[in-house]
């Protein structure tokens, strides 16, 4: 085992696991959402498609453990704990601009706060397998 | 919806759960026990996905036809992936990780139960 094959192992294993879940629970609602209802919350909804493809990155750059793909994970997972520190942010600061829930909206409220919470074990589990 | 299919699975799968984490508590990798009853899960809610689309098909209430068949379809993903992701893990984590699977299935069950009766 390579040092950065450790990423996907141990507790890395349940981490993730439930980037795995994100990444398919917010593909699966933004493509629902652009889908059927796209104009009554384009923002929200392009929105959601980000963070789906951020989730869809860092799942597949955890799991693949190479040198590389950690670099990958790491830019994906900072870039996701941006955007729901950001959107969380906004979403109770303008609520008029999020007229329906991204993962992201009110940090995550909607999936019990653990989108706020697992960037930052993701960049606690990249710092601790380096 | 029919109730009851969706009590028992959530029952079942927060026994698979609890199972897995004494399995991960005891250092153990998962096993062909908890395996099965996880495969009797995946039946229900391959069952689950036919009643619901029949009777979605049937209601005349606004039930949120999209939604509810992306939950009633994406319920059948999560365990086949949460097992193969434990089985290719050789320590207790393995057993963890499926135990976090395991505990999507009553989150989603939930969910359908609300899209349903809203």
């Amino acid at each position: 085992m390579t040092d950065a094959e450790a990423t996907r192992h141990g507790p890395g294993r349940i981490l993730i696991l439930v980037y795995g879940i994100f990444a398919l629970a917010a593909t699966a609602r933004a493509g629902v959402q652009i889908a059927t209802q796209f104009s009554d919350a384009p923002i929200a909804y392009v929105l959601s498609a980000v963070a789906a493809v951020i989730y869809c990155a860092a799942t597949f750059a955890l799991a693949k453990a190479t040198r590389v793909s950690r670099r990958v994970a790491t830019v994906a997972i900072a870039v996701e704990l941006v955007g729901v520190l950001a959107i969380g942010a906004f979403s109770y600061a303008v609520p008029d601009d999020f007229p329906d829930a991204t993962v992201w909206s009110h940090f995550g409220q909607g999936y019990g706060f653990v989108p706020v919470v697992l960037p930052v074990l993701g960049l606690l589990w990249l710092g601790r397998t380096s | 919806m029919f109730e009851p299919l969706t009590w028992a699975l959530v029952a079942l799968s927060l026994a698979a759960m609890v199972f897995a984490i004494v399995l991960a508590a005891r250092d153990k990798r998962i096993n062909w026990t908890v395996l099965g009853v996880l495969g009797v899960v995946e039946v229900g809610l391959l069952a689950q996905l036919v009643i619901g689309i029949v009777q979605l098909v049937q209601t005349s209430r606004d039930v949120s036809g999209p939604f509810f068949v992306g939950y009633l379809v994406g319920s059948l993903i999560v365990l086949p992936l949460g097992a193969l992701w434990a089985l290719a893990e050789g320590s207790r984590w393995g057993a963890g990780a499926l135990a976090v699977a395991c505990l999507v299935i009553p989150v989603l069950e939930l969910r359908l139960h609300e899209i349903w009766t809203a």
